[in-house]
């Protein structure tokens, strides 16, 4: 495991911290009331929730694609936020991030979606592009899919091909949205496996919002617990999985009813059933 | 679709469309023939010029040698002043007349020259001393009816 | 009872006018941004020439059967009333009017909005609701140079040519029909059209419309496809609504434009 202390990329120890974020898509109702959260240099952290949590939204916030309305979030020293629109495009260069399904450009082929990032942002010439796509295609294990389409790849296949594109600059911090879902048993290994390795080979920090705690528990070094906008539990893997904490409890057994409810809020059924006598 | 067949494709459709462009230019319209021809000014005074529109052809012998650049009325003798720009190949005597006409019944209305005998021919900037107003229908009909009724009265 | 509806339905207008406005004040923030970022479209200019060639090219089909549709089919209807008044030799110069002032770019502009406006709405749409527009601000490249001001661009310069190509070809039809199926004179059908049609007034203005019209076209698909729901029956409606919004704008600028155009025409 390579020393993360002199990691080059990024310059502070802590890479990602959120203070008291407040936002709602809605001004009035906020989907986060509160969020504090840390995130150290070179660690795989991941944020569970259930569906509608606001785990995207925390991504977006980090990613600088909204502001806050409360709160501060700082990556790598900087608070995002404040920073100006060049400012956030030059930091935005050092972040990667993998989104559902992979978002991949569906008007060009694997070979020129990783290369996109490549050849937008650096002066590079095209056989020192073709060598580094190609690299990274290799890391993924779809070398050989240089010259698909994304409409011709399964959904495993598109995901590790935005993986590759995500690391495609080398960031210094990943964010994964979902990686998982979707995925059948073999690619949510290959997916799992690759989201280590490649944090520990490249020395990057990784966050992976996601609510697949099988394949969570096996990879990452710390889980945060979001619920009604706000951290509800937090931990490395092994205190997660001997928690007492009830909402824990009901997501890593999976089980229907809990601190999160089974029934969406509605009047009593008898109640119901007496209205329409 | 790679680059290059793109790239034809966009040429070959950029290549039509300007050469449409030109066809109608010089060959639906008037581009060449039109403007700009080299050409010298004179003017005449018409009592009435009817129908006389602004680039109104000018014909002598039913051939156009010009167009109507102007039209105005004079204040102080209530004539309306046409210029006319004459190609420059053409000269006309200075006792040429100048008739407001109409091609056909329903057509259009342009001026005729009549060029007469006079060594001496117009210059740029000169002025058509004869000219011949155009025929209004009211007035006709108006003398008409008034000749009737004067035969009538003499009877 | 009456009042509880009729207050609702003020509530719906000035709701449904406050929206309308907001709207159009983020659609003219739109439209600066997309100018400001329209450099670097030239700058990767295989960008804009992709798009000239998807909104231009592919529809030249389209717009050249049409044109030759609408040219016979005017010379055919020309040549009925012409002839009772013994003007039929005037057929050339009724279909050139005709098409080279307003249904060249009229009936162009109407096709290209709905071929290559929709298409455009539809795609910006689509890569809205599959996150390829986040992906691209993610990766620090802004869309709206890379993927909306190139098919503005590429619009906005199709609509002139695709509009030159219908009346052109509108008028080969007309010949056909009038000089070769008919049997009008072929001199005098060039001879009138050519001393009727005057450049800048009739072929020049025509131009001027087709860019209004190409402008107007172009500005609505590339806004509404940024700005559609990223749902299946979000991008549907905005692809609706550029048909919809185009189509009006085309005929409304055509009123304007005319009345300034040619109201000079009997002085």
């Amino acid at each position: 495991m390579p020393d993360a202390s002199v990691d080059p990329t990024c310059p502070t120890d802590i890479a990602v911290s959120l203070r008291g974020v407040r936002y709602g898509y809605d001004r009035r109702r906020p989907i986060l009331k509160g969020i504090d959260m840390t995130i150290p240099r070179g660690k795989l952290v991941a944020i569970m929730g259930t569906s509608g949590s606001g785990k995207t939204t925390i991504l977006r916030l980090i990613g600088g694609q909204l502001r806050p309305q409360a709160g501060e979030i700082t990556v790598a020293g900087r608070e995002v936020p404040k920073l100006e629109r060049d400012e956030l495009f030059a930091l935005r260069r050092r972040i990667g991030m993998l989104f559902q399904f992979g978002a991949l450009f569906t008007d060009m082929t694997v070979f020129d979606n990783i290369a996109f990032p490549l050849r937008e942002h650096t002066e590079l010439p095209p056989d020192l592009i073709r060598d580094l796509v190609l690299m990274k295609l290799n890391a993924v294990g779809l070398r050989g899919a240089a010259r698909l389409r994304p409409s011709e790849l399964s959904g495993g296949m598109a995901r590790r091909v935005a993986l590759a594109r995500a690391i495609a600059l080398d960031p210094m911090l990943v964010m994964y949205d979902e990686p998982f879902a979707g995925l059948d048993p073999i690619s949510l290994g290959i997916v799992g496996q690759l989201i280590r390795r490649l944090n520990d080979a490249l020395g990057i920090t990784s966050v992976i919002v996601t609510h697949d705690i099988y394949e969570s528990l096996k990879i990452v070094d710390y889980i945060y617990f979001v619920s009604d906008g706000r951290i509800v539990a937090e931990g490395a893997p092994d205190v997660v999985r001997a928690s007492s904490d009830p909402f824990v409890r009901q997501f890593v057994d999976g089980a229907p009813d809990g601190p999160v409810p089974f029934h969406y809020p509605a009047t009593p059924l008898l109640e119901e059933f007496a209205r329409g006598a | 679709m790679n680059r290059s067949t793109i790239d034809l494709w966009v040429g070959i459709f950029v290549a039509i469309g300007i050469a449409a462009i030109i066809f109608l230019s010089l060959r639906v319209g008037n581009l060449l023939t039109a403007t700009n021809a080299p050409g010298y000014h004179v003017e005449a005074a018409f009592d009435n010029i009817g129908g006389l529109k602004l680039r109104a052809p000018v014909k002598a012998a039913g051939v156009v040698v010009g167009r109507v650049d102007r039209i105005q009325l004079d204040p102080k003798s209530y004539q309306a002043v046409v210029s006319m720009r004459i190609d420059q190949g053409y000269q006309f005597s200075r006792d040429t007349i100048a008739s407001i006409l109409t091609s056909g019944l329903l057509g259009e209305v342009y001026i005729g020259l009549d060029s007469g005998g006079d060594p001496q021919v117009l210059a740029d900037g000169g002025r058509i001393a004869k000219t011949q107003s155009a025929v209004v229908l009211e007035k006709l009909i108006g003398q008409f009816m008034f000749d009737k009724a004067s035969a009538g009265n003499a009877k | 009872m009456a009042l509880d509806a009729v207050a609702f339905g003020l509530r719906r207008i000035g709701r449904g006018t406050l929206n309308a406005v907001t709207r159009l004040g983020f659609a003219s923030r739109f439209f600066v941004a997309v100018l400001l970022n329209s450099p670097a479209a030239f700058r990767r200019i295989q960008l804009t020439l992709r798009e000239i060639y998807f909104a231009g090219a592919l529809s030249l089909v389209i717009i050249l059967v049409s044109g030759l549709f609408v040219g016979m089919v005017l010379a055919l209807q020309g040549y009925e009333v012409l002839t009772r008044y013994g003007a039929n030799e005037s057929l050339g110069v009724l279909v050139a009017l005709s098409l080279v002032r307003e249904l060249g770019p009229v009936v162009a502009g109407l096709l290209f909005a709905s071929r290559a406006g929709s298409a455009i709405t539809a795609e910006i749409g689509l890569m809205k609701t599959t996150e390829q527009l986040s992906a691209m601000e993610m990766m620090a490249v802004d869309p709206l140079a890379r993927v909306v001001a190139p098919r503005f661009w590429g619009g906005l310069v199709s609509m002139p040519l695709l509009t030159a190509l219908f009346s052109t070809l509108g008028i080969f039809g007309a010949y056909l029909v009038g000089v070769k199926l008919i049997g009008i004179d072929n001199g005098a059908f060039w001879g009138n059209m050519q001393a009727a049609v005057d450049f800048r007034r009739d072929i020049f203005n025509g131009i001027i419309k087709s860019v209004v019209f190409g402008f107007a076209v172009s500005i609505i698909a590339v806004f509404e496809g940024y700005d559609a729901r990223p749902t299946a029956e979000g991008v549907s409606s905005a692809t609706t609504r550029t048909v919809v919004a185009s189509s009006l704008a085309i005929l409304a600028l055509d009123f304007i434009l005319t009345v300034f155009m040619f109201r000079g025409i009997g002085v």
